[in-house]
């Protein structure tokens, strides 16, 4: 279809142009200054309680690996490579695609729970979450069941985190590296330390500069260890709000101001927070970072322990490359050298010993191979139901709305 | 004469077919259509039967099934309507604080700095540069600068601005600084496209009409550049109500500056609760467009929808 031609005169030729160009200008601004935002949320059928099926492993013709870990979490050197995955593909000829996708549980799940629902793969083949994820994945059915006796490197695992109420046996998931939540202050306005949860509380100097965790477990579980709980045994709803109570007094009286997820530690840098509920191996960092500003330390009365463990998603068809992956993992010098790297807990024993050898000051380093006395105040947060997870969830989550 | 000759052969008239308007137009908007068909009117019908939904029996966290529960409405308006109204309230100050500080310099660039066209377009860029770093990171910036030990806090207190034991990141302020801050382009430039054809020689009638300045700028000013007023203040208005980012703990918010975007993050992502999230961007969508719809005909702009 052709339009109508232009008249021969160049000057209302030139004219034409002219004009359509001031119209275009005009109509494109104003239209885009109409258009409305619309929000629409990608909403998600969640009824099925039916439990999926596992993917039929292809790892004997597929030396392939996808692992989906957290950020800052692997030994990486200048060169931005990771020398011990380098090692692994060179032992077992499995290349892995190495992918920093977990920021924090709740978005990752949100990210990956319908294909886990339909059984589908998520992109990934093994990745590392925390305690009380597996435990919700290993209800719904979500996991597949490793083989041990693809992972004999498994006797390696601390005995203490050998049975663990969500996955019993560890059938499901194999610890990666863990961490303490405990309190940190900053040493240069309080040389004296901060260092329980009442002092949190009750320093008038920290008014309004005192952080916690978003993260429930880990702000509660010392909340309710301050008051005397076993946040592993057996306790119900009536200590739990006791505890929560404590939280919404500390937060409407303002000597709470900072609850936050990982970004609390730019709280620190820059001051908001002069002490808070924090993760240890983020200590290790920041003071590496920034010239030994804070002290750290697992209250008397109890901190948490957690850890980050393997999974393999149920539409994973690379089991059997995780699991060498994780026996890999699981020898003391493998173990050792990421130990030196990201400063959190690690799960495999003989890793200290390891690690004399590769830096004595750093297997000295009490947040990184713990001794004894410490590893006696720190509490697993026990696993909750989903009931409770999610009246738990939601007592929490009110305090943090300010509702 | 040559050059007219050329012309003439370039675009010799002849008799164009008949136009068939109607087939063209509606093929040009089919993939208009199909996208927002796609990408719009699907999610929104997801998004309606989500809000509806229950809890399935003996279901674990986050498992919902298709149901008729309007009541889900009636909870979270109970128990969020301080946030819903934090949301209007926080969105409608700024707006109208960068109305404030956007009319000036949409003036300034599109009026006054006519005679110099460099400074002009050197101005617009000035506006639209944030653009060229990312939204989080400028918040993440004034969160910096906002902070307690920073230098402004610090100097406000040396000079008595601010208490001894005050703070500025969490709070209110830094909440609505933040947006009215991160919306001014969105206001500025609207505006400029207004002020930018605004025929002087009606404001020379006005002088010669003996009416004062300022009766000048309300009567004729105004009137003209309302396009552009409607325009910015929507622009600006509409993204505010809904805006998760300077709200949020993460940046310039704190546990009582929590705005509807954060209370439905936290329904959706923390406790798995999709009805209540789906239900409360229904409601956020529902109020904006009935505001919207009033604003607009009160101000007179329809042809703008």
């Amino acid at each position: 279809m052709s339009s109508r031609p232009m008249p021969a005169d160049p000057m209302i030729q030139q004219l034409i142009r002219q004009a359509r160009q001031a119209q275009f200008g005009r109509r494109a601004l104003l239209t885009g200054g109409a258009g409305a935002a619309a929000l629409a949320l990608a909403a998600c059928a969640t009824g099925s309680a039916a439990k999926p099926t596992a993917a039929a492993d292809v790892s004997g013709n597929d030396k392939t690996l996808r692992w989906d870990n957290w950020a800052l979490y692997i030994d990486v050197d200048d060169a931005g490579n990771y020398p011990t995955l380098e090692a692994f593909t060179a032992e077992t000829g499995i290349t892995v695609n190495y992918t920093e996708a977990v920021d924090d549980n709740n978005t990752y799940y949100g990210k990956v729970k319908d294909q886990l629902a339909l059984g589908k793969d998520i992109g990934a083949d093994t990745v590392c979450l925390t305690d009380w994820m597996v435990g919700r994945l290993a209800r719904f059915g979500y996991l597949q069941e490793l083989d041990h006796a693809n992972i004999p490197n498994l006797t390696n695992l601390l005995p203490s985190l050998k049975d663990v109420d969500f996955d019993p046996g560890r059938e499901l998931s194999v610890p990666w590296q863990g961490g303490f939540a405990g309190i940190c202050w900053n040493k240069e306005k309080f040389p004296d330390g901060i260092t329980s949860v009442e002092q949190l509380w009750n320093t008038p100097e920290l008014k309004g500069r005192v952080g916690v965790l978003s993260e429930m477990r880990d702000t509660m579980g010392l909340i309710m260890l301050d008051a005397g709980i076993d946040i592993s045994g057996d306790w119900g709803d009536e200590e739990f709000t006791a505890a929560i109570d404590v939280l919404k007094k500390q937060v409407s009286d303002g000597q709470v101001r900072n609850i936050k997820g990982n970004s609390y530690k730019e709280d620190l840098v820059n001051g908001d927070s002069l002490a808070a509920i924090v993760w240890s191996g983020d200590i290790v960092q920041l003071n590496a970072e920034n010239g030994d500003k804070w002290g750290f330390v697992v209250p008397d009365k109890g901190g948490t322990i957690w850890n980050d463990n393997f999974v393999v998603p149920i539409g994973s068809a690379h089991k059997a490359n995780a699991e060498a992956l994780i026996n890999y993992y699981y020898d003391p010098a493998v173990a050792a050298e990421v130990a030196a790297y990201v400063n959190f807990i690690t799960p495999v024993a003989g890793a200290k010993e390891a690690a004399m050898e590769i830096d004595p000051e750093l297997a000295e380093n009490p947040l990184i191979f713990p001794d004894d006395a410490t590893l006696a105040k720190a509490k697993v947060f026990r696993t909750l139901s989903g009931a409770e997870e999610q009246t738990y969830g939601a007592q929490f989550q009110s305090i943090l709305l300010g509702a | 004469m040559a050059f007219a000759a050329f012309a003439s052969t370039a675009a010799p008239p002849t008799d164009a077919p008949p136009r068939r308007r109607s087939k063209v137009a509606l093929l040009l908007l089919l993939p208009g259509i199909l996208y927002l068909v796609l990408f719009f009117l699907a999610p929104l019908v997801s998004l309606i039967l989500t809000s509806l939904q229950a809890p399935s029996e003996f279901g674990d966290i986050g498992m919902y099934s298709y149901a008729f529960r309007w009541e889900n409405y009636v909870a979270v308006i109970e128990q969020y309507w301080p946030h819903i109204l934090r949301s209007f309230g926080y969105a409608l100050i700024a707006t109208v604080l960068a109305l404030a500080f956007s009319y000036p310099l949409a003036y300034f660039i599109g009026v006054t700095a006519r005679r110099w066209p460099l400074l002009q377009s050197l101005m617009l860029v000035l506006v639209i540069a944030p653009f060229f770093i990312s939204f989080l990171l400028r918040t993440l910036a004034w969160k910096q600068i906002l902070s307690d030990e920073s230098f402004l806090v610090t100097s406000l207190k040396a000079v008595s601005l601010l208490a001894p034991d005050a703070h500025l990141t969490g709070t209110a302020f830094s909440v609505i600084f933040g947006l009215t801050y991160n919306f001014i382009p969105f206001m500025t430039l609207p505006l400029y496209t207004t002020l930018e054809r605004l025929d002087l020689r009606y404001l020379e009638a006005g002088n010669d009409l003996y009416a004062s300045g300022f009766h000048t700028f309300r009567t004729v000013t105004i009137p003209l550049s309302m396009p552009g007023i409607v325009a910015g203040t929507l622009l600006t208005f509409i993204p505010a109500a809904g805006d998760y980012i300077n709200a949020s703990r993460d940046f310039l918010g704190g546990a009582d500056t929590q705005m509807i975007g954060n209370v439905i993050e936290a329904n959706f992502l923390v406790l798995l609760n999709y009805p209540a999230a789906a239900a409360l961007s229904i409601i956020l969508m529902t109020v904006i467009l009935v505001m919207v719809g009033v604003y607009v005909k009160r101000s007179g702009t329809e042809e703008l929808l």
